[in-house]
């Protein structure tokens, strides 16, 4: 194995599956010469040429919907957003038209495409940059929903969801791209609906995703100092979710912390929140608690933004209040 | 006149095909016979006829609400399209979908669509998918007066045209978005005009004659398979029914209608065909009492169809 950024990662994925399958093709916003708004799809454009590495206007209507046409007629295209909060104008081409024409249909047609969009804070992008979406999209039957945490999860999980007959939303955070770590050299896939227990513990759960994945660890290694043995697992998709994995671990632990960078009312960690209270409530000796971003849009100024992510301090609060 | 007596023939069928199912579908939904609601294209039948008319099945439509005559023009199956309509499981969508739902992906119908501008990214995206294949495959993208006016089929046009796809954006105006009159709606008196903005061609045709849109039709398509890009052809045009059935139409008056009834576009063919030896009075008979007869198994097979199971709900979500 070598060491990779997550950015780097995503980019073999890309220029591998391109290699593999001529019908794989990148349609979005200056991802061409540019390399994209985030460089993700650097030298792409050099080894493909236009004709499988298309600029488009600013449209982004269109991108996701042409997309969906293009994979309704037979191709796998890979459109990007150059940030999830742009898919507010084209939400109906997702949401109406590639998750619903299969079963609209019934079962006729095949949408296998994948729309990558970076999300979160801390960059100072304020509040129409900034967001992190993955509950609206898992709210929409017909899409799977993946949230890639490390380098190697972003490099199995893009390759899993480009061989996805099925629209599948990449959520990248745009904080992880330099991440550096372990990717598997070659062949490499990573399942949907497979979470990864990253740290193995004893006295309480904490269910983490994208960046928060790694706060959590940090948090998990300073409670080991204090006697807490925390579990931190990955869900790596949200739809599907490997919810068997979260509550096998409750029932061990007896304790349930949800973390993510999504805001906290009717956020994803609701829909876990709910499933453990229905699946293991009677395994729980302690209330779930989320932490989460506040109900306020993402602020600009660097203390203001800095208040509204979670973080390692209020991951271990969270977890002493029950423990 | 470029079109052969069999083709032509054939498309006084298929306003025939769509004139009588259409019919019959204002007749069950005033009976009860039907769940949802329904959009009839009744008066329009020359606009999807005559646009069909120069495709194949390896050819594509994206349709709009009011599908049901594009998808009889592109050679949609009456049966399956009568027992989507009535919910059955043997329809085209299992039932799934609807009257404006329907897809036939072997014929290239890319989908009927509740959303008025909805199809004009797909359209794009299976322009996309020839031009990337180099097949010489044409998608046609229907929509109305009202979609015109939707940012997604403005951004369809311009990418299109700026990729040069083989795209033609056919658009029915008939004169309404539901309620709103196109006077109220748009500063422009022709939606082709908006073509220009987007360096295409832009035809206005009269959308009541079925080979006035065969010829701009055609033309575009050949422009397009030629590699040319995209057209954007209007068709003006008048539903005669309301925006869905049991719409009053308080919005407009009798008097309009009477005038629109009276270019009726079938019997305007009939008479040119029978004018020009086409067609003798017996053989338009023959077809509509074989029409009758093709309608007539379609409704008994939706009707002796049996409901879908509920046990198939959450069969289809994903592949």
């Amino acid at each position: 194995m070598a060491k990779k950024t997550y950015l780097q990662a995503l980019n073999e994925a890309l220029g591998s599956e391109m290699e593999r399958d001529e019908r794989v093709f990148i349609i979005g916003e200056d991802v061409g010469r540019f390399g994209g708004c985030f460089g993700v799809t650097q030298g792409l454009f050099d080894r493909f040429g236009e004709a499988r590495v298309m600029d488009t206007p600013i449209t982004e209507s269109v991108i996701v919907g042409a997309a969906a046409g293009a994979a309704a007629s037979g191709l796998r295209p890979v459109a990007e957003l150059m940030f999830v909060d742009f898919i507010g104008v084209a939400l109906d081409q997702l949401f109406n038209q590639a998750a619903k024409m299969r079963f609209m249909f019934g079962g006729k047609a095949k949408v296998p495409m994948v729309l990558r969009m970076p999300q979160g804070a801390g960059i100072g992008a304020a509040a129409q940059h900034s967001q992190s979406l993955e509950a609206w999209f898992m709210h929409i039957p017909g899409l799977k929903v993946a949230i890639p945490a490390t380098p190697a999860d972003a490099k199995g999980l893009l390759v899993s969801a480009i061989r996805d007959d099925n629209p599948v939303i990449f959520l990248e955070h745009k904080l992880l791209y330099g991440l550096e770590g372990e990717v598997p050299e070659g062949e490499y896939t990573v399942p949907f609906g497979q979470a990864n227990v990253a740290r193995e513990g004893s006295d309480v759960t904490i269910v983490a995703t994208s960046k928060m994945l790694h706060t959590a660890l940090c948090a998990a290694e300073t409670l080991e100092k204090d006697g807490i043995k925390a579990e931190v697992i990955d869900p790596r998709t949200l739809v599907p979710l490997d919810i068997e994995t979260i509550v096998n671990s409750v029932k061990k632990t007896h304790a349930l912390v949800l973390a993510h960078e999504a805001v906290g009312f009717a956020g994803p960690g609701a829909e876990i929140a709910a499933q453990v209270a229905e699946k293991a409530f009677d395994y729980l000796d302690a209330p779930i608690i989320r932490v989460a971003a506040p109900f306020c849009p993402v602020p600009f100024s660097p203390p203001l933004e800095q208040a509204y992510i979670p973080n390692e301090a209020s991951i271990i609060g969270a977890v002493k209040s029950i423990r | 006149m470029s079109l052969s007596k069999e083709k032509m023939v054939a498309m006084f069928k298929t306003m025939n095909r769509i004139r009588l199912f259409e019919t019959k579908l204002q007749e069950f939904f005033a009976a009860g016979r039907i769940p949802g609601f329904v959009h009839l294209y009744i008066g329009e039948e020359a606009v999807a006829t005559g646009a069909c008319a120069s495709l194949t099945d390896t050819d594509s439509i994206t349709s709009t609400h009011r599908g049901h005559g594009h998808l009889i023009a592109k050679g949609g199956n009456l049966k399956l399209m009568m027992a989507e309509i009535f919910g059955k499981s043997s329809g085209y969508c299992k039932g799934k979908g609807g009257s404006m739902h329907i897809a036939d992906f072997d014929l290239g119908i890319l989908g009927a669509n509740g959303i008025v501008g909805g199809g004009g990214p797909l359209a794009v995206g299976a322009g996309l998918a020839a031009k990337y294949r180099k097949t010489k495959d044409v998608t046609v993208c229907f929509f109305g007066d009202g979609a015109s006016n939707q940012g997604t089929t403005q951004e369809a046009l311009n990418l299109a045209s700026a990729w040069k796809l083989p795209v033609v954006f056919v658009n029915e105006n008939n004169g309404y978005g539901i309620s709103c009159p196109q006077c109220k709606s748009m500063a422009v008196t022709d939606i082709a005009d908006r073509a220009a903005a987007y360096d295409m061609p832009g035809v206005v045709v009269d959308g009541n004659d079925v080979l006035a849109v065969y010829e701009a039709v055609n033309e575009a398509v050949k422009r397009a398979r030629k590699g040319e890009g995209p057209s954007l052809i209007e068709c003006k045009t008048y539903r005669w029914r309301g925006h869905f059935e049991g719409d009053a139409c308080t919005y407009r008056c009798d008097e309009e209608l009477k005038e629109w009834i009276a270019k009726d576009p079938i019997p305007r063919f009939e008479e040119k065909l029978v004018e020009n030896g086409v067609l003798k009075a017996d053989g338009v008979a023959r077809i509509k009492a074989e029409l009758a007869a093709e309608l007539d198994e379609a409704i008994a097979f939706a009707e002796k169809s049996p409901l879908p199971e509920p046990s198939a709900l959450l069969d289809d979500v994903y592949a």
